[in-house]
Protein backbone atom coordinates (compact mmCIF):
# COMPACT_ATOMS: atom_id res chain seq x y z
CA UNK A 1 0.00 0.00 0.00
CA UNK A 2 1.29 3.36 -1.08
CA UNK A 3 2.06 5.84 2.07
CA UNK A 4 2.94 9.10 0.54
CA UNK A 5 3.01 10.06 -3.05
CA UNK A 6 3.94 13.50 -4.45
CA UNK A 7 2.75 14.45 -8.11
CA UNK A 8 4.64 17.27 -9.92
CA UNK A 9 4.74 18.99 -6.89
CA UNK A 10 6.26 22.52 -7.15
CA UNK A 11 6.93 25.04 -4.24
CA UNK A 12 6.97 28.79 -4.63
CA UNK A 13 8.66 31.11 -2.42
CA UNK A 14 8.23 34.89 -2.87
CA UNK A 15 11.85 36.64 -2.55
CA UNK A 16 12.90 40.42 -2.87
CA UNK A 17 11.65 43.23 -1.22
CA UNK A 18 8.38 41.89 0.36
CA UNK A 19 10.23 41.11 4.11
CA UNK A 20 9.87 43.51 6.76
CA UNK A 21 9.55 46.43 4.99
CA UNK A 22 6.50 47.53 6.58
CA UNK A 23 3.36 49.01 5.08
CA UNK A 24 4.93 53.33 4.87
CA UNK A 25 7.82 51.36 3.14
CA UNK A 26 5.47 49.36 1.20
CA UNK A 27 3.50 52.36 -0.20
CA UNK A 28 6.25 54.26 -1.10
CA UNK A 29 8.02 51.25 -3.27
CA UNK A 30 4.86 50.91 -5.13
CA UNK A 31 4.63 54.99 -5.68
CA UNK A 32 7.85 55.48 -7.01
CA UNK A 33 7.47 52.31 -8.83
CA UNK A 34 10.76 50.22 -6.73
CA UNK A 35 9.28 47.14 -5.24
CA UNK A 36 10.32 44.13 -6.88
CA UNK A 37 9.54 40.90 -5.51
CA UNK A 38 10.50 37.66 -7.84
CA UNK A 39 9.33 34.04 -7.24
CA UNK A 40 11.83 31.38 -6.06
CA UNK A 41 11.15 27.75 -6.94
CA UNK A 42 12.17 26.04 -4.31
CA UNK A 43 11.41 22.81 -5.51
CA UNK A 44 9.89 22.10 -8.81
CA UNK A 45 8.08 19.32 -10.07
CA UNK A 46 8.95 16.71 -7.77
CA UNK A 47 7.39 13.19 -8.00
CA UNK A 48 7.84 10.31 -5.95
CA UNK A 49 6.02 7.33 -4.43
CA UNK A 50 6.78 5.72 -1.21
CA UNK A 51 4.91 2.10 -0.45
CA UNK A 52 4.50 1.34 3.40
CA UNK A 53 7.87 0.51 4.91
CA UNK A 54 9.96 2.68 2.89
CA UNK A 55 12.85 4.37 4.10
CA UNK A 56 13.53 7.47 1.58
CA UNK A 57 16.84 9.43 1.67
CA UNK A 58 16.95 13.11 0.19
CA UNK A 59 20.12 14.13 -0.45
CA UNK A 60 21.50 17.25 -2.19
CA UNK A 61 23.56 20.32 -1.66
CA UNK A 62 22.31 23.00 0.66
CA UNK A 63 19.75 25.35 -0.85
CA UNK A 64 18.38 21.88 -2.99
CA UNK A 65 14.46 22.16 -1.43
CA UNK A 66 15.14 19.48 0.62
CA UNK A 67 13.43 20.98 3.72
CA UNK A 68 11.04 22.84 2.05
CA UNK A 69 9.79 19.71 0.73
CA UNK A 70 9.44 17.85 4.03
CA UNK A 71 7.86 20.99 5.46
CA UNK A 72 5.17 20.92 1.99
CA UNK A 73 4.79 16.85 2.94
CA UNK A 74 4.38 17.78 6.72
CA UNK A 75 1.71 20.23 6.09
CA UNK A 76 3.33 23.12 7.51
CA UNK A 77 3.32 24.89 4.06
CA UNK A 78 0.84 24.09 0.96
CA UNK A 79 3.15 23.63 -2.52
CA UNK A 80 2.20 25.81 -5.24
CA UNK A 81 0.98 23.41 -7.67
CA UNK A 82 0.89 19.60 -8.02
CA UNK A 83 -0.24 17.51 -5.09
CA UNK A 84 1.13 15.76 -2.16
CA UNK A 85 -0.86 12.81 -0.70
CA UNK A 86 0.08 11.00 2.88
CA UNK A 87 -1.71 8.01 4.09
CA UNK A 88 -1.65 7.95 8.09
CA UNK A 89 -0.20 9.98 10.97
CA UNK A 90 2.93 11.69 10.06
CA UNK A 91 4.89 12.94 12.57
CA UNK A 92 8.03 15.50 12.19
CA UNK A 93 11.03 15.32 13.73
CA UNK A 94 12.11 18.88 12.17
CA UNK A 95 14.99 20.82 14.38
CA UNK A 96 12.77 21.21 17.13
CA UNK A 97 15.17 22.98 19.76
CA UNK A 98 13.60 26.23 18.57
CA UNK A 99 10.27 27.72 19.58
CA UNK A 100 10.10 27.33 23.26
CA UNK A 101 9.05 29.47 25.74
CA UNK A 102 11.58 31.56 27.43
CA UNK A 103 9.46 32.36 30.83
CA UNK A 104 8.08 29.03 30.98
CA UNK A 105 9.92 26.18 33.22
CA UNK A 106 10.48 22.72 31.45
CA UNK A 107 7.55 20.97 32.96
CA UNK A 108 5.49 23.60 31.51
CA UNK A 109 7.23 23.82 28.27
CA UNK A 110 7.19 20.22 28.00
CA UNK A 111 2.91 19.60 28.08
CA UNK A 112 2.78 22.86 25.64
CA UNK A 113 4.80 21.28 23.46
CA UNK A 114 3.63 17.83 23.76
CA UNK A 115 -0.09 19.63 23.12
CA UNK A 116 1.68 21.47 20.01
CA UNK A 117 2.29 17.96 18.36
CA UNK A 118 -1.23 16.79 19.47
CA UNK A 119 -0.86 14.85 22.12
CA UNK A 120 -3.55 14.20 24.24
CA UNK A 121 -3.35 15.16 27.52
CA UNK A 122 -3.97 11.76 29.37
CA UNK A 123 -1.04 10.50 27.03
CA UNK A 124 1.02 13.58 28.29
CA UNK A 125 0.19 12.31 31.94
CA UNK A 126 1.38 8.99 31.17
CA UNK A 127 4.70 9.52 29.37
CA UNK A 128 5.80 13.06 31.37
CA UNK A 129 8.25 10.82 33.75
CA UNK A 130 9.50 9.45 30.97
CA UNK A 131 10.11 12.46 28.81
CA UNK A 132 12.29 13.95 31.59
CA UNK A 133 14.36 10.65 32.33
CA UNK A 134 15.11 10.43 28.67
CA UNK A 135 15.94 14.12 28.24
CA UNK A 136 18.19 13.71 31.87
CA UNK A 137 16.48 16.56 33.22
CA UNK A 138 15.44 15.28 36.22
CA UNK A 139 16.55 18.00 38.19
CA UNK A 140 15.65 20.69 35.99
CA UNK A 141 11.65 20.41 36.29
CA UNK A 142 10.87 23.47 37.75
CA UNK A 143 13.56 25.51 35.90
CA UNK A 144 13.01 28.33 33.65
CA UNK A 145 14.07 27.77 29.90
CA UNK A 146 16.47 30.57 29.76
CA UNK A 147 18.21 28.42 32.12
CA UNK A 148 19.07 25.94 30.32
CA UNK A 149 21.71 25.29 28.22
CA UNK A 150 21.02 24.46 24.27
CA UNK A 151 21.99 20.85 24.31
CA UNK A 152 19.52 20.39 27.13
CA UNK A 153 16.73 21.98 25.10
CA UNK A 154 17.31 20.17 21.74
CA UNK A 155 17.69 16.88 24.03
CA UNK A 156 13.87 17.77 25.81
CA UNK A 157 12.58 18.43 22.42
CA UNK A 158 14.01 15.34 20.65
CA UNK A 159 12.34 13.50 24.07
CA UNK A 160 9.24 15.05 23.76
CA UNK A 161 8.72 14.33 19.40
CA UNK A 162 10.00 11.35 19.99
CA UNK A 163 7.56 9.63 21.68
CA UNK A 164 5.55 9.47 18.23
CA UNK A 165 3.98 6.66 17.00
CA UNK A 166 3.49 7.80 13.45
CA UNK A 167 2.63 6.04 10.32
CA UNK A 168 4.88 8.46 8.77
CA UNK A 169 8.29 9.88 10.07
CA UNK A 170 10.01 12.90 9.02
CA UNK A 171 13.57 13.18 9.67
CA UNK A 172 15.50 15.95 9.63
CA UNK A 173 19.26 16.11 10.45
CA UNK A 174 17.75 15.25 14.21
CA UNK A 175 20.18 12.37 14.02
CA UNK A 176 22.67 14.29 15.77
CA UNK A 177 21.19 15.80 18.75
CA UNK A 178 23.32 16.51 21.99
CA UNK A 179 26.35 15.24 23.66
CA UNK A 180 27.85 11.53 22.36
CA UNK A 181 26.10 9.69 24.96
CA UNK A 182 22.70 11.18 24.18
CA UNK A 183 23.54 10.93 20.37
CA UNK A 184 23.66 7.41 21.00
CA UNK A 185 20.42 7.05 22.71
CA UNK A 186 18.66 8.98 20.14
CA UNK A 187 19.98 6.86 17.33
CA UNK A 188 18.73 3.87 19.44
CA UNK A 189 15.18 5.51 19.95
CA UNK A 190 15.03 6.31 16.07
CA UNK A 191 15.80 2.88 15.19
CA UNK A 192 13.16 1.36 17.08
CA UNK A 193 10.43 3.64 15.60
CA UNK A 194 11.76 2.79 12.19
CA UNK A 195 11.51 -0.38 12.84
CA UNK A 196 8.11 -0.97 13.70
CA UNK A 197 7.51 -0.25 10.12
CA UNK A 198 6.60 2.78 9.87
CA UNK A 199 7.51 4.74 6.26
CA UNK A 200 10.34 7.22 7.35
CA UNK A 201 11.82 10.21 4.94
CA UNK A 202 15.34 11.09 6.12
CA UNK A 203 17.05 14.40 5.08
CA UNK A 204 21.01 14.19 5.90
CA UNK A 205 24.01 15.77 4.81
CA UNK A 206 25.65 12.21 5.62
CA UNK A 207 25.30 10.62 2.90
CA UNK A 208 26.37 7.23 5.02
CA UNK A 209 23.33 7.63 6.86
CA UNK A 210 21.25 7.40 3.26
CA UNK A 211 23.15 4.33 2.21
CA UNK A 212 22.75 2.82 5.65
CA UNK A 213 19.17 3.57 6.29
CA UNK A 214 17.44 4.25 3.14
CA UNK A 215 15.95 1.89 0.56
CA UNK A 216 15.04 5.02 -1.69
CA UNK A 217 16.48 8.21 -2.37
CA UNK A 218 15.74 11.26 -4.15
CA UNK A 219 18.41 13.44 -4.76
CA UNK A 220 17.46 17.34 -5.31
CA UNK A 221 19.45 19.76 -7.16
CA UNK A 222 18.62 23.90 -6.69
CA UNK A 223 14.72 22.63 -6.64
CA UNK A 224 15.05 20.20 -9.67
CA UNK A 225 14.55 16.63 -9.31
CA UNK A 226 17.70 14.73 -10.64
CA UNK A 227 16.65 11.25 -9.58
CA UNK A 228 14.22 9.48 -7.60
CA UNK A 229 16.00 5.67 -7.69
CA UNK A 230 15.79 2.46 -5.44
CA UNK A 231 19.26 2.14 -6.28
CA UNK A 232 20.37 3.49 -3.29
CA UNK A 233 24.24 2.38 -3.73
CA UNK A 234 24.37 3.50 -7.19
CA UNK A 235 22.46 7.36 -6.78
CA UNK A 236 25.13 7.69 -3.53
CA UNK A 237 28.25 6.84 -5.18
CA UNK A 238 27.09 9.30 -8.57
CA UNK A 239 26.60 11.89 -5.72
CA UNK A 240 30.15 11.72 -3.90
CA UNK A 241 31.77 11.76 -7.57
CA UNK A 242 29.53 14.94 -8.70
CA UNK A 243 30.49 16.82 -4.70
CA UNK A 244 34.30 16.09 -5.25
CA UNK A 245 34.93 15.91 -9.10
CA UNK A 246 32.16 19.19 -9.63
CA UNK A 247 31.07 16.93 -12.71
CA UNK A 248 27.71 18.16 -14.36
CA UNK A 249 24.23 16.84 -12.80
CA UNK A 250 23.64 12.96 -14.36
CA UNK A 251 20.74 12.99 -16.47
CA UNK A 252 20.10 9.81 -17.93
CA UNK A 253 20.97 6.04 -15.97
CA UNK A 254 24.11 5.76 -18.12
CA UNK A 255 25.65 9.25 -16.61
CA UNK A 256 24.71 7.60 -12.90
CA UNK A 257 26.42 5.02 -13.37
CA UNK A 258 29.52 6.21 -15.29
CA UNK A 259 29.42 8.57 -11.84
CA UNK A 260 29.30 5.75 -9.72
CA UNK A 261 32.32 3.66 -11.30
CA UNK A 262 34.45 6.68 -11.22
CA UNK A 263 33.51 7.01 -7.30
CA UNK A 264 34.56 3.21 -6.99
CA UNK A 265 37.37 3.90 -8.51
CA UNK A 266 38.30 6.79 -6.76
CA UNK A 267 37.50 5.01 -3.46
CA UNK A 268 39.58 1.96 -4.73
CA UNK A 269 42.53 4.66 -5.05
CA UNK A 270 42.27 5.83 -1.79
CA UNK A 271 42.40 2.33 -0.25
CA UNK A 272 45.37 1.48 -2.34
CA UNK A 273 47.43 5.35 -1.49
CA UNK A 274 46.08 3.95 2.43
CA UNK A 275 47.90 0.50 2.26
CA UNK A 276 51.56 1.61 0.16
CA UNK A 277 51.74 4.23 3.18
CA UNK A 278 51.00 1.85 5.87
CA UNK A 279 53.10 -0.45 4.04
CA UNK A 280 55.41 2.74 3.69
CA UNK A 281 55.48 3.10 0.44
CA UNK A 282 55.58 6.69 0.03
CA UNK A 283 57.17 6.85 -3.37
CA UNK A 284 54.34 5.04 -5.29
CA UNK A 285 51.67 6.26 -2.00
CA UNK A 286 53.16 9.87 -3.55
CA UNK A 287 52.14 9.17 -7.09
CA UNK A 288 48.70 7.86 -6.81
CA UNK A 289 48.00 10.73 -4.30
CA UNK A 290 48.77 13.41 -7.65
CA UNK A 291 46.76 11.68 -9.65
CA UNK A 292 44.26 11.34 -6.99
CA UNK A 293 44.60 15.32 -6.00
CA UNK A 294 46.99 17.20 -8.77
CA UNK A 295 46.16 20.55 -6.19
CA UNK A 296 48.85 18.58 -3.34
CA UNK A 297 51.93 20.04 -5.46
CA UNK A 298 54.65 20.61 -2.51
CA UNK A 299 56.23 17.74 -0.29
CA UNK A 300 54.96 19.41 3.10
CA UNK A 301 51.21 19.09 2.24
CA UNK A 302 51.93 15.38 0.47
CA UNK A 303 53.23 14.56 3.92
CA UNK A 304 50.22 15.92 5.93
CA UNK A 305 47.97 14.58 3.62
CA UNK A 306 49.41 11.10 3.96
CA UNK A 307 49.69 11.23 7.47
CA UNK A 308 53.37 10.47 7.90
CA UNK B 1 -9.58 8.70 3.28
CA UNK B 2 -13.36 7.88 3.93
CA UNK B 3 -15.75 10.18 4.96
CA UNK B 4 -16.49 8.16 8.48
CA UNK B 5 -12.54 8.35 8.97
CA UNK B 6 -12.19 11.69 7.83
CA UNK B 7 -14.78 12.96 10.18
CA UNK B 8 -13.20 10.61 13.06
CA UNK B 9 -9.63 12.46 12.36
CA UNK B 10 -11.41 16.36 12.96
CA UNK B 11 -13.01 14.77 15.99
CA UNK B 12 -10.16 13.38 17.44
CA UNK B 13 -8.03 16.54 16.57
CA UNK B 14 -11.10 18.56 18.12
CA UNK B 15 -10.31 16.71 21.61
CA UNK B 16 -6.57 17.61 20.77
CA UNK B 17 -6.92 21.03 20.40
CA UNK B 18 -8.69 21.52 23.52
CA UNK B 19 -5.85 20.37 25.12
CA UNK B 20 -3.58 22.69 23.03
CA UNK B 21 -5.73 25.93 23.49
CA UNK B 22 -5.80 25.21 27.50
CA UNK B 23 -1.97 24.78 27.62
CA UNK B 24 -1.61 28.00 25.74
CA UNK B 25 -4.05 30.23 27.66
CA UNK B 26 -2.24 28.77 30.74
CA UNK B 27 1.13 30.21 28.85
CA UNK B 28 -0.07 33.73 28.17
CA UNK B 29 -1.45 33.60 31.99
CA UNK B 30 1.89 33.17 33.35
CA UNK B 31 3.01 35.39 30.89
CA UNK B 32 1.02 38.12 31.99
CA UNK B 33 0.50 37.70 35.51
CA UNK B 34 4.33 36.57 36.27
CA UNK B 35 3.00 34.07 38.75
CA UNK B 36 2.26 37.03 41.42
CA UNK B 37 -1.06 37.91 43.15
CA UNK B 38 0.26 41.37 42.65
CA UNK B 39 0.30 40.44 38.96
CA UNK B 40 -3.31 39.78 39.18
CA UNK B 41 -4.13 42.84 41.10
CA UNK B 42 -2.18 45.19 39.18
CA UNK B 43 -4.24 44.52 36.16
CA UNK B 44 -7.30 45.55 38.26
CA UNK B 45 -5.63 48.66 39.43
CA UNK B 46 -4.28 49.95 36.27
CA UNK B 47 -7.45 50.61 35.08
CA UNK B 48 -8.27 52.08 38.24
CA UNK B 49 -5.70 54.39 38.43
CA UNK B 50 -6.64 55.53 34.47
CA UNK B 51 -9.84 55.99 35.69
CA UNK B 52 -9.07 58.04 38.64
CA UNK B 53 -6.71 60.36 36.62
CA UNK B 54 -9.39 60.98 34.01
CA UNK B 55 -12.30 61.33 36.59
CA UNK B 56 -9.41 64.04 38.05
CA UNK B 57 -8.75 66.14 35.09
CA UNK B 58 -12.28 65.87 33.44
CA UNK B 59 -15.01 66.28 36.22
CA UNK B 60 -14.66 69.87 36.05
CA UNK B 61 -15.31 70.34 32.20
CA UNK B 62 -17.54 67.51 31.27
CA UNK B 63 -19.01 65.82 35.04
CA UNK B 64 -21.19 69.47 35.86
CA UNK B 65 -23.73 68.25 32.50
CA UNK B 66 -23.62 64.92 33.37
CA UNK B 67 -25.06 62.98 36.50
CA UNK B 68 -23.42 59.89 37.90
CA UNK B 69 -20.28 61.02 36.01
CA UNK B 70 -17.50 58.34 37.12
CA UNK B 71 -20.10 55.62 36.58
CA UNK B 72 -20.25 57.03 32.79
CA UNK B 73 -16.45 57.05 32.55
CA UNK B 74 -15.99 54.32 33.97
CA UNK B 75 -18.05 52.38 31.75
CA UNK B 76 -16.18 54.02 28.97
CA UNK B 77 -12.95 53.17 30.09
CA UNK B 78 -13.28 49.96 30.59
CA UNK B 79 -14.60 48.97 26.99
CA UNK B 80 -12.05 50.52 25.61
CA UNK B 81 -9.56 49.05 27.12
CA UNK B 82 -10.80 45.62 26.75
CA UNK B 83 -10.72 46.32 22.97
CA UNK B 84 -7.06 47.85 22.86
CA UNK B 85 -5.68 44.74 25.15
CA UNK B 86 -7.61 42.24 23.19
CA UNK B 87 -6.71 43.60 19.68
CA UNK B 88 -2.97 44.87 20.60
CA UNK B 89 -2.26 41.10 22.05
CA UNK B 90 -4.48 39.35 19.36
CA UNK B 91 -2.26 41.23 16.10
CA UNK B 92 0.82 39.77 17.46
CA UNK B 93 -0.47 36.25 18.27
CA UNK B 94 0.71 34.77 14.98
CA UNK B 95 4.12 36.84 15.00
CA UNK B 96 4.94 35.91 18.37
CA UNK B 97 4.97 31.98 17.63
CA UNK B 98 6.31 32.64 14.35
CA UNK B 99 9.37 29.75 15.15
CA UNK B 100 6.59 26.75 16.53
CA UNK B 101 4.38 27.89 13.54
CA UNK B 102 7.34 27.12 10.96
CA UNK B 103 7.96 23.65 12.61
CA UNK B 104 5.28 22.11 13.60
CA UNK B 105 1.69 21.56 11.60
CA UNK B 106 -1.09 23.34 14.15
CA UNK B 107 -4.14 25.67 13.38
CA UNK B 108 -2.74 28.90 13.66
CA UNK B 109 -6.37 30.36 14.48
CA UNK B 110 -5.67 28.90 18.63
CA UNK B 111 -3.21 31.34 18.60
CA UNK B 112 -5.08 34.16 18.19
CA UNK B 113 -8.16 32.61 20.53
CA UNK B 114 -5.77 32.04 23.23
CA UNK B 115 -4.57 35.77 23.50
CA UNK B 116 -8.72 36.96 23.64
CA UNK B 117 -8.88 34.74 26.56
CA UNK B 118 -6.89 36.08 29.34
CA UNK B 119 -7.91 39.59 27.61
CA UNK B 120 -11.37 38.47 28.69
CA UNK B 121 -10.57 37.32 32.22
CA UNK B 122 -8.72 40.51 32.67
CA UNK B 123 -11.81 42.54 31.41
CA UNK B 124 -14.27 40.55 33.68
CA UNK B 125 -12.14 41.53 36.70
CA UNK B 126 -12.51 45.13 36.08
CA UNK B 127 -16.42 44.57 35.26
CA UNK B 128 -17.19 43.30 38.87
CA UNK B 129 -15.51 46.67 39.84
CA UNK B 130 -17.62 48.38 37.95
CA UNK B 131 -20.87 46.94 39.16
CA UNK B 132 -19.15 47.77 42.44
CA UNK B 133 -19.16 51.34 41.64
CA UNK B 134 -22.37 51.29 40.27
CA UNK B 135 -23.74 50.68 43.68
CA UNK B 136 -21.87 52.97 45.78
CA UNK B 137 -22.82 55.27 43.23
CA UNK B 138 -26.54 54.22 44.31
CA UNK B 139 -27.70 53.55 41.17
CA UNK B 140 -30.63 51.21 41.30
CA UNK B 141 -29.05 47.45 40.06
CA UNK B 142 -31.68 45.67 38.89
CA UNK B 143 -32.92 42.72 36.41
CA UNK B 144 -32.38 44.76 33.35
CA UNK B 145 -28.71 44.42 34.69
CA UNK B 146 -28.62 40.66 33.33
CA UNK B 147 -28.83 42.70 29.59
CA UNK B 148 -25.24 43.72 29.98
CA UNK B 149 -24.43 40.26 29.23
CA UNK B 150 -24.98 40.96 25.50
CA UNK B 151 -22.69 43.96 25.24
CA UNK B 152 -19.99 41.63 26.98
CA UNK B 153 -20.72 39.18 24.36
CA UNK B 154 -20.87 41.74 21.54
CA UNK B 155 -17.62 43.26 22.62
CA UNK B 156 -16.08 39.77 23.04
CA UNK B 157 -16.74 38.76 19.29
CA UNK B 158 -15.28 42.10 18.00
CA UNK B 159 -12.81 41.48 19.52
CA UNK B 160 -11.83 38.38 18.25
CA UNK B 161 -12.71 39.60 14.70
CA UNK B 162 -10.55 42.85 14.67
CA UNK B 163 -7.87 40.86 16.22
CA UNK B 164 -7.94 37.88 13.55
CA UNK B 165 -7.63 40.82 10.76
CA UNK B 166 -5.16 42.76 12.49
CA UNK B 167 -2.84 39.61 13.27
CA UNK B 168 -2.88 39.16 9.36
CA UNK B 169 -1.93 42.21 8.65
CA UNK B 170 0.87 42.34 11.09
CA UNK B 171 2.29 39.32 9.58
CA UNK B 172 2.94 41.25 6.21
CA UNK B 173 3.38 44.44 7.90
CA UNK B 174 5.24 44.83 10.87
CA UNK B 175 5.04 48.87 11.44
CA UNK B 176 0.89 48.66 11.85
CA UNK B 177 1.43 48.18 15.25
CA UNK B 178 2.28 51.93 15.37
CA UNK B 179 -0.17 52.66 13.05
CA UNK B 180 -2.47 51.08 15.42
CA UNK B 181 -1.49 52.63 18.43
CA UNK B 182 -2.12 56.07 16.75
CA UNK B 183 -5.34 54.30 15.07
CA UNK B 184 -6.61 53.57 18.52
CA UNK B 185 -5.76 56.85 20.55
CA UNK B 186 -8.15 58.55 17.96
CA UNK B 187 -10.59 55.93 18.50
CA UNK B 188 -10.14 57.02 22.32
CA UNK B 189 -10.74 60.38 21.80
CA UNK B 190 -14.12 59.72 19.14
CA UNK B 191 -15.89 56.69 21.58
CA UNK B 192 -17.28 59.80 23.76
CA UNK B 193 -15.51 58.05 26.86
CA UNK B 194 -15.35 61.20 29.18
CA UNK B 195 -17.99 63.42 27.39
CA UNK B 196 -21.13 63.64 26.41
CA UNK B 197 -21.56 63.15 22.86
CA UNK B 198 -25.12 65.29 22.69
CA UNK B 199 -22.69 67.65 22.66
CA UNK B 200 -22.39 67.39 18.92
CA UNK B 201 -25.77 68.04 18.16
CA UNK B 202 -26.81 66.46 15.07
CA UNK B 203 -23.60 65.26 14.46
CA UNK B 204 -23.71 62.83 17.43
CA UNK B 205 -25.65 60.46 15.37
CA UNK B 206 -21.96 59.66 13.60
CA UNK B 207 -20.97 58.24 16.77
CA UNK B 208 -22.85 55.34 15.76
CA UNK B 209 -20.62 54.46 13.51
CA UNK B 210 -18.02 53.57 15.88
CA UNK B 211 -18.61 49.55 17.27
CA UNK B 212 -17.13 50.89 20.43
CA UNK B 213 -18.95 53.51 21.35
CA UNK B 214 -22.34 51.42 20.59
CA UNK B 215 -20.81 49.01 23.55
CA UNK B 216 -20.63 51.78 25.93
CA UNK B 217 -23.35 53.78 24.98
CA UNK B 218 -25.69 50.62 25.65
CA UNK B 219 -24.05 50.07 29.05
CA UNK B 220 -24.78 53.25 30.08
CA UNK B 221 -28.14 53.18 28.88
CA UNK B 222 -28.95 50.14 31.02
CA UNK B 223 -26.88 51.17 33.85
CA UNK B 224 -26.97 55.15 34.47
CA UNK B 225 -30.59 55.58 32.43
CA UNK B 226 -32.33 52.27 33.88
CA UNK B 227 -33.88 51.89 30.73
CA UNK B 228 -33.62 48.99 28.20
CA UNK B 229 -32.18 50.04 24.71
CA UNK B 230 -34.46 50.45 21.35
CA UNK B 231 -34.48 46.93 19.09
CA UNK B 232 -32.83 49.04 16.64
CA UNK B 233 -29.78 49.43 19.18
CA UNK B 234 -29.62 45.98 19.79
CA UNK B 235 -29.53 44.82 16.25
CA UNK B 236 -26.63 47.93 15.88
CA UNK B 237 -25.01 46.34 18.40
CA UNK B 238 -24.85 42.72 17.55
CA UNK B 239 -24.05 43.54 13.58
CA UNK B 240 -20.38 45.12 14.28
CA UNK B 241 -19.55 41.96 15.76
CA UNK B 242 -21.05 39.66 13.04
CA UNK B 243 -19.39 41.58 10.53
CA UNK B 244 -15.61 41.78 11.75
CA UNK B 245 -16.12 38.51 12.88
CA UNK B 246 -17.21 37.60 9.29
CA UNK B 247 -14.14 39.89 7.53
CA UNK B 248 -11.69 38.23 10.29
CA UNK B 249 -12.28 34.72 9.22
CA UNK B 250 -12.16 35.66 5.11
CA UNK B 251 -8.86 37.95 6.08
CA UNK B 252 -7.51 34.43 8.13
CA UNK B 253 -8.98 32.14 5.65
CA UNK B 254 -7.43 33.68 2.61
CA UNK B 255 -3.52 33.89 3.67
CA UNK B 256 -3.48 31.47 6.30
CA UNK B 257 -0.83 29.56 3.78
CA UNK B 258 1.23 32.60 2.79
CA UNK B 259 1.84 33.25 6.16
CA UNK B 260 4.46 30.53 6.57
CA UNK B 261 6.97 32.89 3.96
CA UNK B 262 6.25 35.76 5.66
CA UNK B 263 7.33 34.92 9.34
Amino acid sequence: MWAVSCENVSIRYKVGDFKAIGLKEYVMRRLTNNYRVQDFWADRDISFTLEQGDMLGIIGPNGAGKSTLLKAISGILLPYSGTIRTNGKIAALLELGTGFDVDLTVTENTYLRGAMLGYTEKFMKEKYDEIIAFAELEDFQDYKFVQLSDGMKSRLAFSIASLVDPDILILDEVLSVGDGAFRIKSGERLKQILNNGVTGILVSHAVEQVRELCNKVLWLDHGKQVTFSEDVETVCNAYEEYLTARTALPSDPVDFVRLSDSYKFRAQRRADIRTREKKRDIPSALSLLMEEAPEVINNDQAMSYLDV
Amino acid sequence: MSFREKSRNVLLSLSNQRFLFKELVKRDFKQKYKRTILGMLWSVLNPLLTLFVMRLVFLRFFGRSTPHYTVFLFAGTIFMSYFKDSTQNGMESLVYNATVLQKINIPKYLFIFSRNVSAFVNFLLTFLVFLFFCVLDRLPVTWNYLLLIFPILCATALNIGVGMILSCWYVFFRDITYLYGIFLTLLTYLSGIFYNVNEWGEYSKLFLLNPVYVLIAYVRQVCIDGTIPSLAMHALMFFYPALFLLIGALTYRKYRHEFIYYL
